[in-house]
């Protein structure tokens, strides 16, 4: 058996078995920022804390309500809102902070972009983030058909019939993602079942993954500089900290992130409190009804790009598009060809496409909304989605020529 | 000595993955089968609607599978088709109410004679074809059986049988 020495204190008590003192070495005091980098690099932890707010409010919300399609509706706006104590106040943060975290996910998503920050060494913070992404996206969608109001049905009615994967007509595998016909009761509670349990396990492992992915090769700063990461952390460590090039995470940088989330939780606040309704569809207001449909069905603000990719092809073409779309953002660190980690702004080319790109997914972000019916709006939908699918060869040629930037230090 | 235990490591390698092959196989079958619709779902899936009250050019929904399932009486002036349900000297249309696009409810258009889907401006005529917009096909006829002047839907009957054979409707 091991040797145990009698503990002084209870962290030497727990040093001797759980090592906590290499832990928090390895995790905090010894995990090393550089310094050169902006509020924008906050976003990560304002992201977990965001996420944090989520399962805090959804514990609440989960005590009161049903996932029965003839309660749901009720037991969300009736029971939370008006007759448990509060109740209001953790459904409003949990559909802020739905909307939000995504607007923080886009902003986390570009300044990787901008700063080349998935580049060589750096791809699994991407893939990893991408994934979790991908899995904030299912977990928001299961958990908007939770309060089964007629959005909810026939958001659930649209994005099913996606599987039946246009002209193969796969009408079997519709049926058997809902357990029913058209969404109903089983429908309802296996979405409930991905919403409270299986997406969110899914989601803290990816977190844990994302932050692994990050240990090894270090976060990127702002001039993409290649830090010798041992040297700068023993100068630190010799006391010489204005000569070192680096921070340690724990106290130094978190106390940045601390306050840029200070500032954040003003404004998430101040929406909970009174500017909830942005999160709040007025169509889903009304109970489900399957003999009715809203007369101009769309999704929530963050998914409104893809639809519109969706939207101005046919059937088949239209699902392809959407396919490509979804998956094309996962393989940027592989058709990005330059040799520069850099921020767009040092390279040429580069910037231009990074700022289409961004203006490209507001256009059709905003496209997305607009009723189908205007002519003019849909054929600038038709280019926004055109422009979209181009960005990712052209992105491949622009990178091929791309120079290498030499760098003064 | 030391082959011999490595051929046992590998012996009892191979048998690990060949229990663990079989059980995941068996596990996921299992949870496919979950998810599958339930026998009192399936079993609810019958509706029986009586033709004989309904009146020319009114579009009647029914409820079928949870589905809306448009009822139309064509009148003498509307096309025949061969997607049309014949009962004595009426024709009907009868469709599920569900856009082939993606699955919005279109409403019936009295004057025009026609389907206008809101949800892309997908439009179909009174036989139920794709005359505008997105959608890749015709509305779906749902099963039917014709008993007298009413139709049993869920059930497959030979009028039913035969536009299946057509390639009427899928
Ligand atoms: S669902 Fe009818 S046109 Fe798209």
């Amino acid at each position: 058996m091991a040797h145990f020495e009698k503990a002084k204190n209870l962290n030497e008590w727990l040093d001797q078995r759980l090592a906590v003192n290499t832990l928090k070495r390895v995790l905090n005091t010894e995990y090393w920022i550089p310094k050169d980098i902006n509020f924008l690099w906050a976003m990560g932890m304002v992201l977990a804390a965001t996420f944090g707010m989520l399962v805090l409010s959804g514990i609440f919300l989960l005590m009161y309500y049903k996932p029965d399609t003839n309660l749901a509706f009720d037991s969300v706006n009736y029971t939370i809102m008006s007759e448990v104590g509060y109740g209001w106040l953790w459904r409003h943060i949990h559909g802020v902070g739905a909307s939000i975290v995504f607007l923080i996910i886009y902003i986390h998503m570009f300044t990787g972009i901008y700063y080349g920050s998935y580049k060589r060494g750096r791809e699994l913070i991407w893939l990893s983030g991408m994934a979790l992404f991908v899995a904030f996206s299912a977990e928001a969608f299961s958990g908007y058909m939770l309060p089964w109001g007629q959005m909810s049905y026939w958001a659930g009615m649209v994005i099913t019939n996606l599987f039946s994967g246009g002209s193969l007509e796969a009408y079997g595998l519709v049926e058997w993602i809902r357990g029913d016909y058209v969404p109903g009761d089983a429908f309802l509670t296996r979405f409930f079942m991905l919403h409270v349990l299986l997406l969110p396990l899914v989601i803290i492992g990816l977190i844990v993954l994302h932050f692994g992915t990050l240990r090894i090769p270090h976060v990127n700063n702002q001039e993409g500089a290649e830090i010798d990461f041992k040297e700068a952390a023993d100068l630190w460590k010799s006391g010489k900290k204005k000569e070192s090039k680096v921070i340690p995470f724990s106290p130094v940088f978190l106390s940045k992130d601390v306050f840029v989330m200070g500032v954040y939780f003003i404004l998430f606040f101040y929406l909970v409190f009174y500017n909830f309704n942005f999160a709040m569809d007025p169509v889903n207001f009304d109970p489900a009804d399957g003999l009715k449909t809203p007369a101009h069905i769309y999704p929530e603000w963050y998914f409104l790009w893809s639809y519109e990719i969706l939207r101005p092809f046919g059937k088949d073409a239209g699902l392809i598009a959407f396919g490509i779309a979804q998956a094309a953002l996962f393989f940027l660190p592989f058709i990005d060809r330059s040799p520069n980690v850099a921020p767009a702004h040092k390279r040429g080319l580069f910037q231009v496409w990074f700022w289409v790109l961004l203006i490209d997914m507001i256009a059709l972000t905003a496209l997305g909304k607009l009723p189908p019916t205007d002519a003019t709006f849909a054929l600038l939908g038709k280019i926004s989605a055109w422009t979209f699918l181009a960005l990712g060869p052209i992105l491949v040629i622009i990178t091929m020529f791309e120079k290498k930037i030499e760098k003064g230090a | 000595m030391k082959e011999k235990e490595k051929g046992r490591r590998d012996f009892m390698g191979m048998a690990l993955g060949a229990c663990a092959a079989v059980g995941g196989v068996g596990a996921l079958y299992a949870a496919k089968r979950t998810w599958d619709p339930l026998p009192s779902v399936k079993a609810a899936g019958f509706t029986t609607i009586d033709l004989s009250a309904a009146q020319e050019n009114v579009l009647n929904v029914e409820k079928w599978r949870g589905k809306p399932i448009f009822v139309l009486k064509k009148s003498a002036d509307m096309k025949a088709d061969e997607r049309d349900i014949v009962i004595g000297s009426d024709r009907f249309h009868v469709s599920i109410g569900l856009c082939t696009h993606l699955g919005c409810i279109p409403a019936y258009e009295k004057e025009q004679h026609k389907f206008k889907c809101a949800c892309h401006g997908g439009e179909f005529d009174a036989s139920g074809h794709q005359i505008f917009g997105p959608p890749p096909s015709p509305l779906e006829i749902p099963p039917f059986k014709i008993d007298g002047t009413k139709l049993v839907l869920g059930e497959t009957g030979p009028e039913y049988q035969k536009m299946l054979d057509a390639g009427l409707t899928v």
